[in-house]
């Protein structure tokens, strides 16, 4: 879903760079500085707004249950940590958290891995056939998880997955690739020819070729679809819904919502767990949301 | 094509000397095949086993009905599929979703181009603006139902809010009343999900060279009148992919739904969709034949949807268009 805006990305970053000194050079009038003014101020209402629930989440679990009843929409008048600390000190809490990690770093692997693999072939070997297998992920692409998943949970079953993170893992990998495959075939495509010919006269196959030049050259690309197979793995809803009935096995999500269930009178200790169920994807984006940019911008200059 | 036109793999196999015989042209042929095979196979396999399969599969188990255990031997031909379409319960989903494919992009197309447009200037801190509107698309659907379940019932959040600015006459039943649910799903929707057009558009934007823009202010174009006939025409290809995403996602709606409102009360509130319907009437029911004619029809239907929108829309489009200018 993800695949597009980052997809443009080395087009952004090549115009920005191109295109700075054009855009200093331009007048600065103080009509313009009004204008800004304005977009100054609708950015500020649109941050707000995507903000609120997140800090409705995250400050609710400061506040007290009593709090909460008696005036919903406030602040916390005592900062209370209890609640924040008593999810921290349940091994649910943990456990969970392994769960989606494990999860979500061996789907990132995998995917990266064999998407990789895949698009190398598809953008670097003419063979026949080469069209129909880009169009099959590309069709791949189209349908997200939901529509197949009744059968896919029969599939897992049949193979003795069931409540194992493997039975998560697989499938999320299979439908991983085809973004991976899609965002990574132009990327390697734009390696020049050239630079195959040089080390191919140099004495390097064109297998040392993917691991000496290929690699190294994608990295910008890697991270990207990385990202996207991590975060999806770590949202992941109705997969593990499907596959994981036991709470030993379960990933965050799951564990959020049963939690949430679970402790529905408890209020506060129900937020205190989302929000930091949330934490962890809201830090691996941020980390990375800088390396994307800078990857790009440091790698994309050939 | 018949031959590898890649160029020569190691110094042995090197034809420069003369015309490679025919001995060495095969043995490279078939290295290069089994390059092919490792390179592709792994992905292939998990693909096909993941993803084709189970498709397949759905439309096997969807002529029989099946609990789910044991083979599928209750042989009923067509009967889930008319099942399917006659029963109002389905209609209404699908009214809803396309209710939501509408709207989705009535709502979030032209709000997320007008802030894309006003984003797409110098500002300061415009990165961090970019990254946190981006915010609530990476947080999970189960962080973002919890939050906006808890914040939207009688007495959450957003009616004391209303209570405490005057605006308590507006306080409503937000959740389960029925015909005001789907409107604060489609609220909670946009607010999850128009980040990433602002992103997209964004990106598209940038895409977009400023001579063109600098030129038609120099012939005296307004600032609105660039944006229109300039900016936006060269964006289409941009809102294109994004409008197909979007359609798709709405039309496999089934996360938000399921954690706000669950089975029984999307059904009563007037928020199910196809996919709700499918888990709720197939694996929940115990009938995995029927949940498999159901995941057969959405497929079809998602299926016609990218079709058409692909003949119709994109086509307009070079090749390559789905995923974005590889240029």
């Amino acid at each position: 879903m993800m695949a597009t805006p980052t997809l443009q990305k080395p087009v952004t970053e090549q115009s920005t760079t191109r295109r700075a000194p054009a855009a200093s050079a331009a007048p600065v009038g103080t009509r313009r500085r009004s204008s800004s003014l304005v977009i100054y101020f609708v950015a500020l209402v649109l941050v707000g707004l995507m903000l609120a629930p997140i800090a409705y989440i995250i400050l609710g679990g400061f506040r007290s249950n009593s709090e909460i009843t008696v005036d919903p929409a406030g602040l916390p008048v005592q900062w209370n940590w209890s609640n924040y600390s008593d999810v921290l000190g349940s091994g649910v809490f943990w456990g969970q958290m392994a769960n989606s990690t494990i999860a979500a770093v061996v789907t990132t692997l995998f995917v990266v891995v064999l998407g990789l693999m895949a698009a190398f072939a598809l953008s670097r070997y003419a063979f026949r056939g080469r069209g129909a297998v880009y169009a099959l992920f590309t069709a791949g692409l189209m349908f997200p998880m939901t529509v197949a998943i009744t059968p896919l949970y029969i599939l897992v079953r049949d193979l003795g997955l069931m409540n194992s993170l493997a039975g998560v893992i697989v499938p999320q990998i299979a439908f991983g690739l085809p973004v991976t495959v899609i965002v990574l075939v132009p990327f390697l495509s734009a390696i020049p020819r050239e630079l195959q010919e040089a080390a191919s006269i140099d004495g390097c196959s064109r297998l040392g070729f993917f691991w000496r030049m290929v690699l190294p050259l994608a990295v910008p690309g890697v991270i990207t679809v990385g990202i996207l197979a991590f975060v999806a793995s770590w949202n992941s809803y109705i997969l593990p819904l499907f596959i994981l009935n036991n709470e030993a096995a379960f990933t965050l999500p799951l564990g959020t919502q049963a939690f949430a269930s679970q402790y529905s009178v408890d209020t506060a200790k129900v937020l205190a767990f989302t929000s930091l169920s949330m934490i962890p994807a809201l830090i691996f984006f941020s980390l990375f949301e800088r390396r994307i940019v800078g990857g790009l911008t440091g790698a994309v200059k050939g | 094509m018949a031959t590898v036109t890649a160029p020569p793999l190691t110094p042995t196999s090197t034809p420069t000397p003369g015309p490679s015989t025919g001995a060495t042209a095969r043995r490279r042929r078939w290295a290069t095949r089994g390059e092919l095979a490792l390179l592709l196979g792994p992905a292939l396999i998990v693909f096909c086993g993941f993803v084709i399969l189970p498709v397949a599969m759905a439309a096997y188990y969807g002529f029989f009905s099946w609990s789910g255990y044991g083979p599928a031997v209750d042989f009923v031909g067509i009967r889930n599929y008319v099942t399917i379409l006659t029963d109002p319960d389905f209609h209404e989903a699908l009214g809803h979703n396309a209710f939501i494919v509408v709207m989705s992009l009535v709502l979030q197309g032209p709000l997320a181009l007008g802030l894309a447009l006003l984003l797409n200037r110098k500002l300061r801190f415009q990165s961090v603006i970019r990254v946190l509107i981006f915010v609530p698309y990476v947080i999970s659907e189960v962080v973002v139902g919890l939050g906006w379940g808890l914040m939207l019932q009688s007495s959450g959040a957003v009616n004391g809010l209303l209570d405490k600015t005057g605006l308590g006459a507006f306080a409503a039943d937000w959740i389960s009343e029925p015909g005001r649910a789907i409107w604060t799903l489609l609220v909670i929707i946009t607010w999850k999900y128009i980040g990433f057009a602002v992103i997209l558009f964004l990106a598209g934007l940038q895409g977009i060279p400023e001579e063109l823009s600098e030129a038609a202010a120099i012939d005296g174009a307004s600032f609105w009148q660039i944006q229109r006939h300039i900016v936006l025409p060269l964006l289409g290809p941009t809102v294109r992919i994004w409008a197909f995403l979007s359609i798709i996602g709405s039309l496999q709606l089934f996360d938000l739904v399921w954690i706000i409102w669950g089975q029984y009360v999307a059904s009563t509130a007037g928020t199910s969709t196809m996919a709700t319907y499918m888990v709720a009437n197939g694996r929940n029911a115990g009938s995995y034949g029927y949940g498999s004619a159901v995941a057969v029809v959405m497929f079809l239907i998602s299926l016609a949807v990218a079709l058409l929108y692909q003949r119709f829309v994109l086509r307009r489009d070079t090749d390559g268009a789905l995923t974005g200018s590889s240029k």
